[in-house]
């Protein structure tokens, strides 16, 4: 394939260069922050903060979910 | 594992976890297969070779909607039915919905300036589509703004509901008004009117990019109920020591 021949190139190549920043950015976006997430949950842990209803590990009540305290 | 078993955000995190991982993967396998495609496709008779644009236009057009209409259902289940995951669906589909609605607009004019002459026009599908984008970013701002977590579900869950009318706008605004965008080619009563060869690999990156928005999404919604929790410990831990 000759690109020399390809009528606007740079319009087809400024598009796909756009998509591949927007899904990388996508990507590192939720990537960093579920990094960042665990780094505070692990931080919280060591120091020994703990839910009322972490007995059974991992259970998380409902009105957590809800964004309530 | 029963759906409605997900309604527990413990369970709904050890689903994600699992599930995540195999999805990444099926979506950079289909997106391989899509891209592949996309390069090997004939140009258009009249556009040349600018119609691969459409390879990417398209389906960030139909997820920008997509994502909103996930939002609609997000805002009524947080709403009527207060399920508990319906908030986190909505508040981490947001960024993303605004992502493709942005990557549309920007392929949009880069294919309409060799196309048209220009790389934008006031016209009916153009506007409506940069409002989605606006209610989008509003949404986001709205979640930022309100600090319980609770309220701001309910504000956004309103705004979603309203700005869910223009949705149908932008998908018959090419109908409804004289418009410079063409219109509706793949989804219309008369079946598409787009080639094989062209038609086939659109198809498949579209699938690839619904793949990467269900990804995508599960981890945003998994990162959401993470950042609640981090957040519960902490006022557990100031209430403790005040």
């Amino acid at each position: 394939m000759n690109l020399e021949h390809i009528d606007h190139l740079p319009f087809i190549v400024g598009s796909y260069a756009a998509a591949s920043i927007v899904v990388a950015g996508l990507i590192a976006w939720v990537t960093l922050d579920w990094r960042a997430q665990r780094r505070a949950l692990a931080d919280l842990e060591m120091r020994g903060v703990a839910r009322r209803s972490a007995e059974p590990r991992g259970q998380l009540p409902l009105e957590e979910a809800k964004g309530g305290a | 594992m029963a759906l409605t078993n997900l309604a527990n955000p413990a369970r709904f995190l050890t689903f994600a976890n699992r599930v995540i991982p195999w999805l990444g993967g099926v979506t950079v396998i289909v997106f391989a297969f899509g891209l592949d495609l996309a390069i090997r496709a004939p140009d258009d008779y009249q556009q040349g070779a600018t119609v691969k644009i459409m390879y990417l236009h398209v389906p960030s057009a139909w997820l920008g909607m997509l994502c909103w209409g996930v939002m609609t259902i997000a805002a009524l289940g947080t709403l009527v039915w207060r399920h508990p995951l319906a908030d986190v669906a909505a508040k981490a589909a947001a960024p993303i919905g605004a992502a493709f609605t942005l990557l549309c607009l920007v392929t949009g004019s880069l294919w309409g300036r060799p196309e048209w002459g220009t790389y934008w026009v006031w016209d009916a599908r153009l506007t409506s589509e940069l409002i989605l984008f606006l209610l989008y970013l509003g949404v986001i701002a709205l979640w930022r703004a309100v600090e319980d977590p609770s309220r701001a579900a309910r504000a956004a869950a309103i705004l979603t509901l309203v700005g869910a009318i223009d949705l149908p706008i932008i998908k018959f605004s090419v109908d409804w008004w004289n418009t410079l965008h063409q219109g509706a080619s793949v989804f219309r009563l008369g079946g598409p009117t787009i080639y094989p060869t062209i038609l086939i690999p659109l198809l498949v990156m579209a699938v690839a990019f619904t793949l990467l928005f269900v990804t995508l999404h599960l981890a945003a919604m998994r990162n959401e109920i993470l950042r609640r929790r981090v957040r519960t410990l902490r006022l557990l831990q100031a209430s403790a020591s005040s």
